[in-house]
């Protein structure tokens, strides 16, 4: 509960920080919230989009907090990202089965490659001592440079593009795309004029799959051994290891785990949203969004979800306010900033929390 | 002879943004504090350098003004680190959410909207020296500069004993906190001149893609040095190294390697490099210790 209310303490000063820039810069920031507010909760269709924003940012929100439980930061989760992205676009160009085989096979094994790829970095750390912070940036260089390479390859490369060639129709997860341009489809939907607008944008199955990602990992911190295990490792290396825990095992294992989620938020935005993947010039931010979502959730998995959310909402209605107000978008990357700067330093707001505290008690 | 020479200077101008930042982050880190923001802080002196340059029309004054402006950010990070004993890690992301953010925030408010600067004028661009810019001297001037303090200075001295034994520093009734202050400080100056040794010497002007990783290069490349000056800046001629083979093999048409596979030759490089050689390495023992 204390977590929560110094995130919360947190996001309402890093809030108060962006309307105090908006205002120096003669901006003014009670019109930019409203721009802010009414784009995105005013229609249905931007409450979809939000949705379809926030999925890759709960899952490699998740993958970081994943690994911060077990002591392991992981920067890495922007080449999982890609790698998780590389395969699902892959496997599901050349596989042809029937979308019941075909769904869960892409994703089964983007999850497979993604993991080995973050589970690598886990390896280096146990076995050689390297440090995962390094190892992991890296690594997310050789995924951007090798997915690169993909892309070039002759028969998976879509001649005169940047692009690669469209995953099958089986491999999409985008809920209800043939039936939404069928003619009882539309038929249907215009009786229901809430359900056509939110079901307009490609609204796809990636927020179930997320949501689903939240409770397993939640599950398996809270209610198994090997949680337990991955958390006593984080708590302490040394105890871990006098309690007679692997501890070596554990790191490898923790970080395959958390670069299978970020490969899955990969996978989940090729096959709902993108359906291919683009030659990079940089990188996306996918990853390291999800720092902050990480940190923004204190490191939990619901947290994760609820920050996940929150930014995803922050990030899609904070580009409206250039087009209707001309005010630099960007103002939402110092929002960002300023939100995980407070986080970094909970003494500031200690003082009064227990001020707070201490008049609820009179009460 | 002139591939040597097209690769040898490329190299040393794609090392010099590489060198300025891991020196400050050398000198951060030595004093115990982790910066992970050096990023940040880099794309902060980028844009103010190039800002500065072309509203004075004097490449130093530019030069100058971007390393105030990564000092401004490590100015947040001293605070955050040494003031309220923030995580470091934590306070240095934040850091490069702010500095990308404000720096691309501010070129939108000062050019209309648009997230590029106009490009500079020849003279007002870091001139160029014998062949290389002007920066390309600076840069391994600094090193030697850092060279000489850490180990022939007494306040180099205990700028590194405040990261390796802040309690016997303290005890020694040095004041750790003023040189850590001073060692995020200077790491910030030092990122703005990296940051700016990009936007107004190897292009000409800032744009949001401008600084893309360079910083967490440079990060790699102090470990690769073991927070050693000279060793330091080795690393850094080896990335701007491949970064050269990069170009001068892609601009050949007798050798067909894929540029991109290429390109990942330098990271998995440091990565068996670090594989085989970090068990020998020793990072500062208090670094990331608030206390």
């Amino acid at each position: 509960m204390k977590k929560f209310l110094l995130s919360f303490l947190c996001v309402l000063g890093g809030l108060l920080f962006g309307a105090m820039i908006l205002k120096l810069s003669g901006i003014s920031p009670l019109e930019a919230y409203t721009v802010m507010l009414k784009g995105a909760f005013s229609r249905p269709s931007y409450l979809a989009y939000i949705i379809i924003r926030s999925t890759p940012l709960i899952l490699t929100g998740l993958s970081v907090a994943f690994a911060f439980r077990t002591g392991l930061f992981n920067i890495g989760a922007e080449g999982q990202f890609i790698i998780g992205a590389l395969s699902a676009a892959y496997f599901g160009f050349i596989f042809h089965f029937s979308p019941w085989v075909q769904i869960p096979l892409v994703i089964m094994l983007s999850i497979l490659v993604s993991s080995l790829y973050g589970g690598l970095a886990g390896f280096l750390k146990a076995r050689f001592g390297v440090h995962e912070v390094i190892s992991t940036i890296m690594l997310n260089w050789i995924a951007l440079y090798f997915s690169n390479f993909m892309v070039n390859l002759e028969g998976f490369h879509k001649p005169n593009t940047e692009t690669t060639e469209f995953i099958q129709q089986s491999s999409s997860i985008t809920l209800l795309e043939n039936w939404k341009a069928s003619d009882a489809g539309i038929a249907w939907l215009e009786q229901h004029p809430f359900l056509n607008e939110f079901m307009r944008p490609p609204l796809n199955a990636g927020i179930l799959i997320a949501l689903a990602a939240v409770l397993f990992i939640w599950i398996l911190l809270k209610k198994t051994s090997f949680g337990f295990k991955l958390k006593a490792v984080g708590n302490s290396i040394e105890a871990a290891r006098y309690a007679g825990i692997n501890v070596n095992k554990k790191m490898t294992q923790s970080m395959m785990i958390a670069g299978g989620l970020s490969g899955l938020a990969g996978a989940t935005h090729v096959m709902g949203v993108s359906k291919n993947i683009a030659i990079l010039a940089a990188h996306e931010g996918y990853g390291f969004d999800g720092i902050a979502v990480s940190l923004i959730g204190s490191n939990s998995p619901f947290g994760a979800m609820i920050a996940g959310l929150f930014l995803g909402t922050l990030k899609y209605s904070g580009q409206k306010i250039q087009s209707a107000l001309e005010a630099p978008s960007e103002v939402i990357s110092i929002m960002i900033g300023a939100i995980i700067f407070f986080i970094a330093i909970p003494v500031i707001f200690e003082k009064p929390m227990n001020k707070l505290a201490k008049l609820w008690e009179k009460k | 002879m002139r591939s040597f020479l097209f690769l040898f200077s490329t190299t040393l101008m794609y090392s010099t943004p590489l060198i300025f930042t891991a020196l400050g982050g050398v000198l951060s880190e030595k004093s115990g504090i982790i910066n992970i923001g050096l990023e940040g802080m880099m794309t902060m002196g980028a844009f103010i350098a190039s800002l500065v340059a072309l509203k004075t029309g004097n490449p130093w004054m530019g030069f100058l003004a971007g390393g105030l402006g990564g000092l401004m950010l490590a100015l947040l990070h001293a605070l955050a680190a040494i003031r309220y004993k923030a995580n470091q890690v934590v306070s240095g992301m934040a850091i490069n959410f702010l500095g990308s953010g404000f720096a691309i925030f501010l070129c939108r408010l000062f050019f209309e909207g648009t997230s590029m600067t106009p490009p500079l004028d020849l003279e007002k661009k870091i001139p160029v020296w014998m062949g290389q810019y002007a920066t390309v001297y600076i840069a391994l001037a600094a090193t030697l500069l850092i060279w000489f303090l850490f180990y022939k200075t007494i306040f180099g001295l205990r700028l590194i004993s405040a990261g390796e034994h802040p309690k016997s520093t303290d005890a020694a009734g040095l004041n750790v906190a003023w040189y850590r202050t001073i060692g995020v400080l200077f790491s910030g100056f030092l990122a703005g001149l990296g940051g700016a040794s990009l936007s107004i010497a190897i292009v000409s002007n800032f744009r949001p893609t401008l600084i893309s990783g360079q910083g967490f290069i440079a990060i790699a490349a102090l470990i690769f040095g073991k927070w050693k000056p000279v060793e330091t800046m080795a690393a850094c001629l080896f990335f701007g190294f491949s970064q050269a083979l990069v170009i001068f093999l892609g601009g050949r048409e007798d050798i067909a390697v894929s540029s991109q596979l290429l390109s990942i030759l330098p990271y998995v490089l440091t990565l068996i490099v670090l594989v085989g050689f970090m068990g020998k390495t020793t990072s500062p023992s208090a670094l990331g210790n608030a206390d």
